[in-house]
């Protein structure tokens, strides 16, 4: 019989912190720019250069902490991890080993099989490095160092997670409250989160620890996925042969679906980690983790059991509308504009996803100010118009931010309530369509539908629908 | 304890800080080496159970900036000095194969 | 009168502010001794004449119009070639820096330069600092002014032989291990290294960052009290900044140490030391206890440790903090090389000398797997320990008195051949810097060579004023005999009585 294995994954996750400046150099941390643009020489490693650590960093690397159940260290210490590459430019990462900010920490995921803690060991501070940009022409490695300075942040979970669905919940779960505190948009593909997965096979029933492997170079949820199944698969069959699994750094290639190891005699992986003698300790006494306690945002959890309390709005439709800051945000004050969170919420799911979907955007790209939808909302609900113009007008407030009121007016879009004109406009249609009005008579209900479809197209649909069936009926 | 410093360890040392030391260098940076570990295994003499270790002499804690952007393009101080550029990057040999 | 660089920062200043002299007249007198004295000397390893002469005729400028009223104005000063001078090459007297331009100024110098003091050149040194001799330098020796035969000290070297020699009225200097003290002593001139944190490292080069420290050289206590009213202060591009209550440094030059209590430390007057450095410091002492100091002998303590600490220490720190130097950013790219590591190895294999590779090589042994905690943090702890050693001995004394170096200058050439015998020369000022006190070097004699001889004064944590109090003291009441620029002619007297 087979040999069953059990898969034992554990995540190192990086997230670029949202802060303006980059973190020991008053350089932008924005994303682009002319090579080397923002630079000096703090951060391009320039010698007599001293670093002086940005707060905003470790506002934000306590609210991490703190969101994701950790203990915030109190005297926490910067090291140097020393070792050679371009785009480090002082060869060394000032990054933390000993004394992390925060430690011993959990999420809860929920999957398939249920709900289950992942534990998180520490989550330090560091620098990220900059960007080399490969030159076909030349043979040649060019050096940007835009990127070198930008704070990050690095969660390593414990080897906790068993499965791809795991891991993928696990990141979930970490990137939505990592973007509802503000401290990082934690975009895959743009690299503001970047994942290392550590990946050990054993044999199942068994407690001994295999050897792991690091896979890094995964840039997108699938390819963790993908990346996650192909190592297991390579170190199950390395065992079947009697082989060994050798702990070691791959990178993967989504495009080939395959791995390959990195591994250089240059590469000693002896980073000679000591404490910085440029920074000294950062010290959080009580008030001040008080402090970011109590500016710590709402989180998704909260915000579901909120809902439910608040609004009346059913656990499903909360879990969409939160699954991103951006909505959840949008809907609350939406909901207190125009006073039906259930009409909020409806057109954030049904419309708003739509037309999301259709341009291909994100929630968190959503442009429209929640008090245009709010007065989209009233006027729907006040029947100054009908739903159909409603829908149309949303799709104005969704693309370009429109008062709905004054488009409303100007376009005259209300629905005309006067029935003396509707009957006028009737009683012509009635003339018009000698055909549709016979088979009516003639008892084909569904000739009504065409008539009233006229009618509307008369009104240029600023009528009721409802009213021209009852009235249409009534005059024949 | 003569002899920590073998050839082995010489050519570590020599991956870990890039630096590549010919015949005689290598042997005179050997025995340089284990001169300077004996002497400073002096320090084995002193107990210093229980002493917590000294980065700073003196107490300093919580430096920090505002997050505020103060500079602006400075690529070309940047570059000033770099031995080899093009299209605005350091260039170095390269670096993937 | 008498020649211009013949006289004191202060005097000077002086001169110029009433108009006796102007700083044109100044700059170029400092330019026509440097260029009288470099060839033998070879205290700079690069002067700007014309950069000097346009500066000091802005500040000239300066001074009559009323923006620019301290004592330094105009003065000529030299700058150790490790702090970062924008517009001008500062290379650590390395090859792998030789044409580094940086692209800012290092707060200590731009201080300098809003004081209204005029630069005109970039003095030797070790090569990265790394050295006692200034004979590491790839550009040369600095040869003492005193005698030519023999080393001005180090690493500050070029900065002590520059003000020895009156080619600059004043320098800056760095002292990680007693890199400002011992040539002070060497060359006859008064050096202060500061307590930690009080000048700005922003744009010093480090070697060893957490006991790097800028300070001034000069000729006498006065000079030096003025430079650093000048040069320290907060600064918050370097985290290790302190802020500090007073910065008036001027203020301690008082001729009185009575009560004043004074501890000399029987551990440095061991075996180890010169007889004629000994008498000459019991006779210094000696001097301040008839001015009424209460001058009393103690054991200090772990002075044996110190060294094989500091090079624990400082050598790891070097390692990482010289990492940087990789043919990548700035600075010498080898040629010929095989791949980034080749260009790595070769770059730095070529760029730097055997000094500054055995403490790379050093450092990066003692921070690798397996010997990080055998080493490296044992020798913090003896760091703590030597800390608590002097914090027991300033709750009984103000200051400690004592020799900088066992010896007077060395000759050329006589020391590199044994590095352990040379690190054994920083004894008495390398635990200075492990607990991060202030500490000077005040001249105090001459040996019978007519070499002179430093006397070594060491303050608490931010007592540099009761040490300048001290030398002040000594100075008035030795009639500054002891402070006289080398004599020019020192050459032809050596060479006779050496028969070389």
């Amino acid at each position: 019989m087979a040999k069953q294995y059990e898969t034992v994954i554990g995540l190192e996750v990086h997230v670029e912190l949202a802060t303006r400046t980059k973190i020991f150099c008053s350089c932008s941390t924005e994303f682009g720019g002319a090579p080397n643009a923002h630079t000096c020489p703090v951060c391009t490693g320039m010698p007599g250069a001293l670093p002086v650590l940005n707060r905003q960093v470790v506002e934000y690397a306590m609210a991490i902490g703190l969101a994701v159940n950790c203990t915030i260290t109190r005297e926490s210490k910067f090291d140097r991890k020393n070792y050679f590459y371009p785009d480090n430019p002082q060869n060394y990462q000032i990054s933390q080993l000993y004394l992390p900010i925060a430690r011993d920490g959990y999420v809860e995921i929920e999957t398939g099989g249920g709900r289950k803690r992942i534990r998180i060991h520490e989550m330090h501070m560091e620098e990220d490095a900059g960007k080399l940009i490969h030159d076909e022409w030349d043979d040649v490695s060019l050096v940007d160092y835009n990127r070198s300075g930008v704070p990050l942040v690095e969660i390593v979970s414990e080897p906790d997670m068993r499965s791809a669905e795991e891991v993928i919940a696990y990141l979930e779960t970490l990137r939505t409250i990592i973007q509802y505190l503000g401290a990082s948009d934690c975009k895959l593909q743009e690299g503001s989160m970047r994942v290392d997965v550590n990946l050990s096979v054993r044999e199942a029933g068994t407690d001994k620890p295999g050897t792991r492997t690091e896979m890094k170079n995964l840039n997108s949820f699938k390819a963790i996925a993908r990346a996650i199944e192909a190592e297991r698969r390579r170190q199950i069959e390395l065992l079947e042969e009697g082989r060994q699994v050798m702990q070691e750094t791959r990178r993967w290639d989504d495009n080939k679906e395959t791995s390959y190891a990195m591994r250089s005699k240059e590469d000693a992986r002896d980073y000679r980690y000591f404490p910085d003698p440029d920074l000294v300790p950062v010290m959080i006494d009580e008030e001040w983790l008080e402090r970011v306690k109590a500016d710590q945002p709402e989180l998704r959890s909260e915000k579901l059991v909120r809902y439910k309390e608040e609004f009346d709005i059913p656990l499903s439709d909360a879990e969409m509308i939160t699954s991103s800051k951006r909505m959840a945000d949008i809907f609350e004050e939406t909901a207190v504009l125009c006073g039906n969170p259930k009409k909020a919420a409806n057109w954030l799911m049904v419309e708003t996803m739509r037309l999301l979907k259709e341009h291909g955007m994100e929630p968190g790209d959503i442009a429209f100010s929640p008090a245009n939808l709010a007065k989209l909302i009233r006027l729907a609900d006040a029947g100054t118009i009908n739903s159909s113009v409603a829908k149309n007008v949303f799709e104005k407030v969704f693309a370009e931010d429109i008062d709905p009121e004054q488009y409303v007016e100007e376009m005259g879009l209300r629905t005309v309530s006067d029935e003396g004109a509707l009957r006028r406009v009737i009683s012509r249609v009635i003339e018009d369509t000698p055909q549709a009005v016979s088979d009516y008579r003639g008892g084909k209900e569904k000739a009504l539908g065409a008539l009233v479809g006229r009618t509307m197209k008369a009104m240029e649909g600023k009528a009721d629908p409802a009213l021209v069936g009852k009235i249409l009926k009534e005059m024949l | 304890m003569a002899d920590r410093i073998s050839d082995e360890t010489i050519e570590y040392i020599g991956i870990l800080s890039k630096l590549e030391l010919g015949g005689t260098e290598k042997e005179a940076a050997k025995a340089d080496m284990e001169q300077m570990l004996e002497y400073i295994d002096t320090l084995n003499g002193l107990d210093t159970e229980g002493i917590e270790p000294m980065t700073h002499a003196f107490p300093i804690y919580n430096v920090f900036r505002n997050d505020v952007v103060e500079n602006g393009d400075e690529s070309a101080r940047t570059l000033a000095n770099a031995p080899v550029q093009k299209e605005g990057g350091f260039v170095v040999p390269k670096t993937i194969g | 009168m008498t020649d211009i660089m013949e006289m004191t920062a202060v005097e000077l200043g002086m001169k110029i502010k009433t108009r006796e002299l102007s700083a044109v007249e100044v700059a170029k007198a400092a330019l026509a001794r440097a260029e009288e004295r470099e060839q033998e000397i070879h205290s700079f390893l690069s002067i700007d004449g014309e950069s000097a002469l346009k500066r000091a005729g802005e500040v000239q400028k300066q001074i009559e119009d009323g923006t620019l009223t301290g004592p330094l104005a105009g003065v000529p000063a030299g700058i150790k070639d490790n702090i970062c001078t924008r517009g001008m090459k500062t290379t650590c007297a390395s090859k792998i820096l030789e044409n580094y331009n940086p692209t800012y100024t290092a707060e200590a110098v731009q201080k300098l330069e809003q004081s209204g003091a005029v630069v005109i050149g970039k003095t030797n040194m070790d090569e990265f600092a790394m050295g006692s001799t200034t004979e590491t330098s790839y550009f040369g020796v600095t040869r003492n002014p005193w005698n030519p035969c023999h080393v001005p000290g180090g690493s500050s070297g070029g900065s002590c032989a520059a003000v020895a020699a009156g080619e600059c009225s004043f320098a800056l200097g760095s002292d990680t291990g007693g890199s400002i003290r011992q040539p002070s002593s060497f060359c006859g001139v008064t050096g202060i290294k500061p307590t930690y944190g009080t000048v700005s490292r922003y744009g010093l080069i480090a070697y060893g960052s957490s006991l790097d420290q800028i300070g001034p050289v000069a000729r006498d206590v006065t000079d030096c009290a003025a430079v650093l009213d000048v040069i320290a202060g907060h600064d918050n591009k370097d985290s290790t900044s302190v802020a500090r209550g007073s910065y008036d440094f001027s203020g301690a030059l008082i001729d009185d140490v009575k009560d004043m209590k004074i501890g000399i430390p029987r551990d440095y007057f061991g075996s180890g030391l010169d007889p004629e450095v000994k008498d000459a410091i019991v006779r210094a002492a000696k001097v301040l206890e008839e001015k009424g100091a209460d001058v009393e002998e103690f054991d200090l303590g772990l002075v044996d440790y110190a060294i094989p600490a500091y090079y624990v220490i400082a050598s790891a720190e070097a390692s990482s903090n010289l990492s940087r130097f990789d043919g990548v950013k700035y600075g010498y790219r080898a040629e010929g090389y095989d791949g980034l590591h080749g260009m790595y190895k070769k770059t730095r294999t070529e760029g730097f000398g055997a000094e500054v590779k055995r403490r790379i090589m050093l450092g990066s042994f003692v921070l690798s797997s397996g010997y990080y905690d055998a080493y490296y943090l044992k020798a913090l702890k003896v760091k703590a320990l030597i800390k608590q050693a002097f914090d027991r001995a300033f709750e009984r004394y103000d200051i400690i008195l004592g020799p900088v170096a066992p010896t007077t200058a060395p000759k050329l050439s006589s020391s590199l051949d044994d590095p352990l015998h040379m690190y054994l020369g920083d004894i008495y000022t390398i635990s200075v810097n492990l607990a991060g006190l202030p500490g000077m070097s005040v001249p105090a004699g001459y040996d019978s060579k007519g070499l002179p001889i430093g006397m070594q004064l060491i303050g608490g944590c931010y007592k540099e004023k009761d040490i300048i109090r001290a030398a002040y003291a000594f100075e008035c009441a030795t009639d500054k005999i002891y402070v006289k620029a080398a004599p020019p002619d020192m050459r032809i007297a050596d060479e006779g009585e050496e028969g070389r």
